[in-house]
């Protein structure tokens, strides 16, 4: 009797612990053929169909993609408007959620309406495009920036992270004489580092991963961010290397789009293992009440 | 200078009646550190909102909000009498109902799943895998898809022509449009929705777990006396917030996937929104649909609210 339940119970386990596998190969082998097939020489990838396992590495199709001037100026806006992006997001944000963590500001209330409001209901694509429009801001790279300054969602938990440091250390700050800015900038912030570089890693994927609103402001393709110049290459297959790559020899269309996706994925790969620590606490901490 | 200022507000403060003067000088800090923010807002975020007016006119851009002349619901009627409308609300419905049908449950599936995984380790390492996909762009996702289930050389239809297949041209079918982005949606944010459900399921009392197991329960009934019941009060918040997002099918996603052949059974309301509004100019009309479609968020929202509290959960407001 006990002897039967055990192995149930054991048949069980395997079939979770299958299931999760299969799982995982789904998710993952998307991105390990993207990543083989963009070193497969030419002459590989036209002979054989899977390849999982380049039997010879090539860097034709990476030499080819860096010899565009297209493909580094579009890599190079990415990073401007990842660095530059994320610090305006972090000046915003922290400057308003650290006024908003004290209970007793005036307004407060109202405020913190009027922001969960813009959660619920938005002035939709059309006007936010005049806005734009009208600030002067089309095909600057600020457009790309400003109208996504705060993310009212990060901002509410950095404001409930505030709210949860001590009272005591501002208070006595304070009596040493401090004021508000430099409560903020020598003592709430140092303390909230684990906090601001969640924040920062969120924002720095977003803004990496920015497509929509660049092409609705951005016409300039010389100010194009990698996502579209990537669209252009990977699906809508428009010669965008055939009149700007360097190179004599041009490498089959699917490895160079291989290698495309490689490249634009490479830096989320990078902070993805720092990202992970905090998922769990990003997400929960939303539990945006109050 | 600061000192000096600071023992004079206090001294203002101590009046019996201060003014409301006062208060502002006295936290003018906290007011500065709060204006970048607030502008910010009213900026991109009110005035957009206020931008809703062109709706209810003829905008023109050379005469601007001011000078534009009023039209009433002339924009609404055109939407309600467009022979698109049909084929829009179709679609985004088909879309909407889809997403809550195959793609809701199945994070809660796999969190359970992975909740019952003993080995940290082998847990760790699933999740590790999955959260990936959640962090790629649409772009690299529907640039991925195309490069596997394209006829020209993609993997899958190679495979279905080496088994003897005939190739099936996934991406340019409109039998197969709806089929691809689901499973691109499936693929991408299964493994991060589930972070959400596994919070939930941690914050069970282990004791829990004992007393049921001293009751003689197996894992199913576990499962179904202890865990659901435990994180069945998420599962409702998501679903309300789902319900107000009902409408919204992810604009980069679909823009991305549209092609001539598959636009009769992909357009939806943020792309024509799009399409009309910045390819062709329609401002007025376009800012009509896309607000006809936040506000029927609203109502499914507040909809979906009202009947979670009638049920006994608790809303999301």
């Amino acid at each position: 009797m006990i002897e039967s339940r055990a192995l149930s119970y054991r048949l069980i386990d395997a079939l979770i612990y299958g299931a999760l596998f299969m799982l995982a190969l789904v998710m993952a082998i998307p991105f390990l053929y993207i990543i083989a097939g963009s070193f497969a020489s030419p002459s590989e990838y036209l002979n054989k169909t899977f390849l999982l396992f380049p039997t010879e590495f090539s860097f034709e199709a990476y030499r080819f993609i860096f010899s565009s001037g297209t493909f580094v100026s579009s890599l190079l806006v990415s990073i401007y408007i990842t660095v530059i992006g994320t610090a305006v997001n972090l000046f915003f944000t922290v400057t308003m959620a650290y006024p908003l963590a004290r209970r007793d500001l005036r307004h407060r209330r109202a405020i913190m309406l009027g922001v969960l409001f813009t959660m619920l209901f938005s002035g939709g694509i059309i006007p936010l495009f005049l806005v734009v429009k009208g600030l002067g801001l089309l095909d600057s790279l600020w457009s790309l920036m400003l109208p996504v300054a705060v993310s009212p969602f990060y901002l509410i938990i950095l404001k409930n992270f505030f709210q949860q440091l001590p009272d005591g250390i501002e208070e006595s700050a304070k009596i040493d004489g401090c004021n508000e800015l430099q409560i903020l900038f020598r003592i709430v912030l140092p303390l909230s580092i684990p906090a601001i570089a969640t924040f920062s890693l969120f924002y720095a994927v977003m803004h990496w991963n920015t497509f929509f609103h660049a092409i609705m402001f951005i016409n300039d393709s010389g100010k194009w961010p990698i996502q579209v110049l990537l669209r252009q290459v990977v699906i809508i297959s428009s010669g965008v290397f055939e009149t700007t790559g360097g190179s004599d020899v041009v490498p089959p269309g699917q490895t160079v789009k291989m290698a495309v996706i490689v490249v634009s994925t490479i830096p989320i790969m990078l902070v993805y293992p720092f990202l992970q620590k905090h998922f769990a606490q990003g997400v929960l901490l939303g539990s945006v009440k109050g | 200078m600061n000192r000096t200022m600071e023992t004079a507000v206090s001294s203002v403060t101590a009046r019996p009646a201060p003014s409301r003067l006062a208060y502002y000088v006295k936290n003018r800090w906290l007011y500065l550190l709060l204006l970048p923010g607030l502008l910010y807002f009213i900026v991109f975020k009110y005035l957009p909102m206020w931008g809703i007016v062109i709706a209810f006119m003829d905008y023109q851009p050379f005469l601007g909000v001011m000078g534009s002349p009023w039209v009433g619901f002339e924009h609404f009627e055109m939407l309600v009498t467009d022979p698109s409308f049909i084929m829009l609300f179709r679609n985004t419905l088909i879309l909407a109902v889809y997403n809550i049908l195959f793609f809701f449950p199945l994070p809660i599936v796999v969190a359970l799943l992975l909740h019952e995984v003993r080995h940290s380790l082998y847990k760790r390492l699933v999740q590790t895998v999955i959260y990936v996909p959640h962090f790629v762009s649409w772009v690299i996702v529907i640039g991925i898809a195309y490069i596997f289930f394209t006829t020209e050389g993609g993997l899958v239809n190679e495979l279905i022509a080496f088994l003897g297949g005939d190739k099936i041209p996934f991406l340019t079918s409109s039998g197969w449009f709806r089929t691809m982005i689901m499973s691109e949606i499936v693929w991408k944010e299964t493994g991060w929705g589930t972070i959400i459900f596994l919070a939930a399921i941690a914050g069970v009392d282990p004791q829990l777990y004992e007393a049921a197991r001293m009751d003689g329960a197996g894992r199913v009934r576990q499962l179904w006396h202890v865990t659901l019941p435990a994180i069945r009060s998420t599962i409702v918040i998501l679903l309300i917030l789902r319900l107000g997002n009902f409408l919204d099918t992810g604009f980069e996603q679909i823009f991305l996937s549209l092609n001539a052949t598959t636009r009769e059974v992909g357009e939806v309301f943020d792309t024509y929104v799009y399409r009309l509004g910045l390819q062709e100019g329609r401002y007025s009309y376009s800012t009509a649909i896309g607000l006809f479609k936040s506000v029927i968020g609203l109502i499914m929202l507040a909809g979906a609210n009202y009947l979670a509290k009638r049920l006994g959960e608790e809303g999301v407001y």
